[in-house]
């Protein structure tokens, strides 16, 4: 049987620029930063969690196409690709610490739900990010 | 090239999500060009071309959603909610909400109980389709089956 989600991944414009988003101002920490020739292995991770990576990868070559690679690039910053949800354990908290680090692009404040706290933002390259303060 | 329609992908997004979160302000076409640095009328074309519908027609959408969700979940009027959600007159209110959801605010309260999946995920689904034809979605389930959820 499958134990744990290990790694997922997204797509980002610039990996070093999303290192510095991820880790600068979300707060998470560096995982793996391997390289292998050409090809940067880079992932971030929840500190402490023993919970999955998530692997930030640049659209091109080799595994697409240059008109391939546009097209996702184009996809990923008119917001059309996937995003991340992150849980913690202080919505108002977290977005008054990501304010001061600078974050301006919030899609939602805290917001109250019967499920809990929510706030929405995007990174720099238009993935949506949700963090969830859960109910209890 | 490819660059250059990145930026400005990336800046018409975060003028759409200045819709999505600032929907209930009296906001105008002018305001929201302001967020990605574009003339109006180019700002409106380039929306349009990206996502497929023009930057007023999405605000309303996203004013009526919300609205959907206040006649569902909470007992505020309807003058209330037309107010609540950024609408400056109650018949645009009401004119808009037929216009999208094929009945009227009431109407659609009578007919509809509160639902139980996060707001995220109602904020995507709930969302009026541009297309009259398209499939079921969420907001199709019976007000009975969404009470029956809300136990």
């Amino acid at each position: 049987m499958i134990t744990k989600l290990n790694v997922t991944s997204i797509f980002v414009l610039d990996k070093d620029e999303a290192l510095d988003f991820y880790v600068g101002k979300l707060g998470l920490e560096k995982g793996n930063d391997v390289r292998q020739g050409d090809y940067r292995w880079l992932t971030v991770r929840v500190p402490g969690a023993a919970g999955a990576e998530i692997s930030l990868e640049q659209p091109g070559a080799p595994l697409h196409d240059e008109a391939t690679a546009e097209q996702l690039r184009e996809l990923l910053t008119k917001g059309a690709l996937n995003g991340l949800v992150f849980t913690t354990d202080d919505a108002q908290k977290l977005f008054e610490t990501l304010k001061e680090r600078g974050v301006t692009d919030f899609t939602q404040e805290p917001t109250k739900h019967f499920y809990g706290i929510d706030l929405g933002l995007r990174d720099p390259f238009g993935n949506a990010i949700r963090i969830v303060q859960p109910v209890g | 090239m490819s660059r250059e329609t990145e930026e400005l992908h990336r800046r018409l997004l975060r003028a759409r999500d200045t819709i999505d979160r600032a929907y209930a302000r009296p906001l105008d076409v002018r305001a929201i060009a302001a967020v990605a640095h574009l003339s109006p009328a180019h700002f409106s074309r380039c929306f349009r071309a990206v996502f497929g519908e023009t930057p007023h027609r999405y605000l309303q959408r996203r004013r009526v959603e919300r609205s959907m969700f206040l006649l569902r979940e909470t007992g505020r009027s309807v003058t209330e909610v037309c107010f609540d959600v950024g609408f400056a007159s109650l018949g645009t209110f009401s004119r808009t909400f037929r216009a999208i959801v094929g009945e009227t605010p009431s109407g659609y309260r009578r007919g509809n109980g509160p639902v139980v999946v996060p707001g995220c995920v109602q904020m995507a689904q709930f969302r009026i389709s541009r297309c009259p034809a398209a499939g079921p979605s969420l907001a199709t389930v019976p007000a009975s089956a969404a009470k029956e959820n809300a136990k």
